[in-house]
């Protein structure tokens, strides 16, 4: 293989069937990893109460 | 104890240029390996736990127990499959599960279930208390250790020992509201404890064939048929009196001791129609009435204890 081969090598390919799974796995992690960023938040609020806010500066 | 055994895709098959096919998985796939319809018995016992424990918790800190609980009873799922895909693969109930299916390598089955334990542990332990947490972290390994690697393929006492990780939910819910464990938690873990041999018993005494071929030594395979009907009657036998206990210990009301009497009483009774009869009709009753059973019973007891508190209120 020269390395002109090796530059046209476009790696793996993926099938429009293999593009729209990924695509449902990346909305998928997205969503699982928004919803415990709202739950530790939530949780924050209801652990601390809202005087989570009040910090002395 | 190898993590990986053998006969197992652990990564991706690898193609023609010698590179990992890419993953055909769908979300569906993931959320199969959780097992939902396992993980929607676990939920409830352990809701029904966590309301019925004396003390007070924020309804949403209550929320994100029970989705902790759900999630952590999941990772057991993922792990139990990433384990049994071997023997999953023989049986006819379990092969088109995602690991046998080649839908997921075991690897990734693997990967999945560590990440989501770890997580709802330490989530359930940072909104709860560590007790929830650790009886929590022991149930998974428990399921998965003591039950999927070890009892699972060596004795046919496998389900009534590994039955107490089905057990524990409403232990959790309970320490999750407490933070420890209370003798009315422990009376909720012996009533699922003693449901689970006659209720995975009557489902093994059809499908001895599928665990035959898989090597699993499950009661029928190894005892026969007869001596299952025997051993599920003996434990409806001490799961009908044990299922009357919330009441008769005096932390349930009358309402509860009515029903757990009644499905009691109805569950002994098919249990000695498997007894008797030779066909599998009584057996297939008999798995399908104790979901209703056990679903029944901690429904009633939730429902009592809803009903006393709103009575307490009113007087």
């Amino acid at each position: 293989m020269t390395i002109m081969d090796q530059d046209r090598d476009d790696g793996i390919v993926l099938t429009e069937e293999q593009k729209r799974r990924r695509r449902a796995r990346s909305i998928a992690i997205a969503c699982a990893l928004g919803a415990l960023v709202l739950l530790f938040y939530v949780l924050t609020i209801v652990k601390l109460g809202p005087g989570v806010m009040n910090r002395p500066m | 104890m190898s993590l990986i055994t053998e006969g197992a895709q652990v990564a991706r098959p690898v193609g023609a240029d010698g590179r990992a096919e890419p993953s055909l998985a769908g979300v569906g796939d993931y959320f199969a390996l959780l097992k939902p319809r396992v993980m929607s018995l676990v939920v409830f016992t352990a809701l029904v736990g966590l309301m019925v424990a004396p003390g007070h918790l924020h309804p949403v800190v209550g929320f994100i127990a029970l989705l902790c609980i759900a999630v952590g009873a999941g990772a057991a799922g993922a792990l139990n499959m990433w384990y049994d895909a071997d023997i999953d693969a023989l049986m006819t109930r379990t092969a088109d599960r995602p690991i046998p299916a080649g839908r997921v390598t075991r690897g990734e089955a693997l990967g999945f279930g560590m990440t989501l334990g770890v997580f709802a542990i330490a989530v359930l332990g940072l909104a709860t208390n560590w007790v929830a947490a650790g009886l929590l972290a022991f149930t998974i390994f428990f399921y998965v250790a003591i039950y999927t690697m070890w009892l699972k393929r060596s004795t046919p006492q496998n389900i009534v020992i590994g039955g107490a990780a089905g057990a524990f939910p409403p232990m959790i819910g309970w320490a999750a509201a407490t933070g420890g464990v209370g003798i009315e938690s422990i009376v909720l873990f012996l009533i699922i404890f003693f449901w689970t041999p006659p209720h995975f018993w009557a489902l093994s005494l059809w499908r001895a064939g599928d665990y035959a071929r898989a090597g699993v030594p499950m009661l029928p395979v190894v005892a026969g048929a007869d001596e299952t009907r025997r051993q599920i009657l003996i434990y409806s036998l001490m799961l009908a009196p044990l299922g009357v206990v919330p009441w008769l210990a005096g932390f349930s009301g009358a309402l509860y001791g009515v029903v757990s009497f009644a499905a009691g009483a109805a569950i002994v009774w098919l249990a000695v129609r498997v007894r008797r009869e030779e066909g599998l009709a009584a057996a297939k009753q008999l798995f399908g009435f104790s979901i209703i059973y056990l679903f029944v019973l901690f429904a009633v007891l939730l429902a009592d204890d809803r009903l006393n508190h709103l009575i307490g209120r009113s007087l």
